[in-house]
């Protein structure tokens, strides 16, 4: 895969197509990979890279690189082709100056995870082969592993391996994943009662360091003035103070991208503290397809986001007692 | 003088100026009785109130939150109620997920000429937040008197 997308880089720059290339570069270990900007055919042969490690989802740099100078190539998993494709909608990005190449994907690879599931410690190179990764380490050794044992969080629950958008793929197109059970995670917490339930999220929200990854990383999350920047609110630039602002921080993070969320799964992904901040998203994602019907952002451009659309016989918000739950015991 | 300390919960209800803050009038000048716990707030519309404004109610120190808006179709904006009923769900229901007393935050749609349901609302959740007791889970220490 990355020979043939190098080379799909190299003859798309050379004859005048694009002007830039995204994509990933290498790092100083094999698993340290970048996204990065390649302005001309020496830098994509030095440093372009493709692997296992590639988990990052590149659409939210062409809010602003799509509106830079001349064309620019990107090369697209399917879950990133789902944000691009919202943020057409949303006309965050310029679609004339983007080439966007499709790729197909079976899921990348959880640094952490390989290293527990291995006992690998200085990983020298990882190779992939009819989904077993080969990991060599310096100083010889050797271990391998089912790719399907080590994949990041939002992986394992893939939505859909096809790409909504596209100008050209690479490899084979694939299909919406029907039966990924992305909410069972979701449906467990709701089966608990209200103190577990704020036992659990208390846990997790807690370690919060409000470092802003999720929402730096978060291709949803595209407005030029974020209202956590706003110094008047109290909470710019500054940790929690305490559980208060842990719990508002969080609920209005995934509050302001529902319907806009394509469940990517950069946020708990980028996350350094381990908070699986997705739970929050997809439980929005879980309410908007059984109240209002199912809604998957970035799937198709005509169809209207759940919170600027309503019917006249939508459910009162009662339904949130109603449907109840477990009591406290 | 005996100062007596059982616990009165404050509640604040954002009624939208159209409907629910004339109905609130009409109870005031029906002498329809019901707490003084309930602050008013008045907003446009039911559609104004984000949901950014009901986590800070509770950050200042509210126990109870309710929104009041035209009944469906009643909205002196054509629509806005029919927006605000969809947040106010989805908000309500992450509340939930958070394990935050669902009983803490209602909608309630009170047009201009019910008055009695005015009170007899009020006077109900007042009921249910006092059986709750203090806001724990969604307070902020320091906006909290010493």
């Amino acid at each position: 895969m990355q020979e043939s997308m190098k080379q799909k880089a190299l003859a798309l720059l050379a004859d005048g197509t694009v002007d830039r290339v995204l994509g990933w570069k290498k790092g100083d270990f094999v698993y340290d990979v970048t996204p990065a900007v390649f302005e001309s055919t020496e830098e994509v042969e030095r440093d372009f890279t493709f692997s296992v490690f590639c988990g990052s989802n590149l659409s939210k740099y062409l809010v602003k690189e799509s509106r830079k100078e001349g064309k620019i190539l990107v090369f697209f998993k399917p879950c990133d082709a789902y944000s691009f494709a919202q943020l057409l909608k949303e006309h965050r990005v310029i679609r004339e100056k983007v080439y966007a190449v499709g790729i197909e994907c079976y899921g990348k690879a959880d640094i952490d995870k390989l290293r527990d599931k291995t006992g690998a410690t200085v990983i020298h190179s990882v190779g992939e082969a009819n989904g077993t990764l080969t990991v060599r380490c310096f100083g010889g050794k050797e271990h391998t592993v089912p790719l399907y044992d080590v994949l990041l969080e939002k992986c394992e629950s893939c939505k859909s391996k096809k790409h909504p958008v596209y100008d050209e793929l690479l490899g084979d197109e694939g299909e919406v994943v029907d039966d990924c059970n992305r909410f069972d995670s979701v449906a467990k917490l709701e089966a608990m009662t209200p103190d577990e339930r704020y036992e659990f999220w208390r846990g997790e929200l807690s370690r919060c360091i409000r470092c802003n990854a999720c929402r730096n990383v978060c291709p949803a999350c595209t407005c030029e003035k974020c209202i956590f920047d706003n110094d008047a609110s109290g909470v710019a630039q500054k940790a929690a103070a305490d559980s208060f602002e842990e719990n508002m921080f969080h609920i209005i993070r995934a509050f302001h991208v529902v319907g806009r969320c394509t469940d990517c799964g950069e946020c708990s992904r980028v996350c350094p503290q381990q908070i699986p901040l997705h739970l929050l998203n997809r439980k929005f994602i879980k309410d908007i397809n059984e109240l209002y019907g199912e809604y998957q952002a970035g799937a198709d451009p005509d169809t209207r986001p759940p919170l600027v659309n309503y019917n006249t016989g939508d459910v009162e918000p009662s339904i949130v007692y109603e449907r109840g739950g477990k009591e406290n015991g | 003088m005996q100062v007596k300390n059982e616990f009165r919960p404050k509640i604040v209800a954002f009624c939208c100026n159209w409907c629910s803050y004339a109905g609130a009038d009409l109870a005031g000048t029906n002498r329809l009785q019901y707490p003084a716990d309930v602050k008013i707030i008045r907003v446009p519309c039911s559609c104004r109130v984000n949901p950014l404004f009901i986590l800070r109610a509770f950050q200042r120190g509210a126990d109870g939150v309710i929104l009041c808006g035209c009944h469906p179709g009643d909205c002196h904006y054509t629509s806005g109620n029919y927006y605000a009923r969809r947040r106010m769900t989805l908000l309500f229901s992450m509340l939930d997920f958070l394990g935050i007393e669902r009983e803490r935050t209602r909608v309630e749609w009170v047009s201009a000429a019910e008055g009695a349901k005015f009170a007899a609302t009020m006077n109900e959740f007042v009921e249910t937040v006092t059986k709750l007791g203090e806001n724990k889970r969604l307070e902020d220490l320091r906006c909290k008197k010493a």
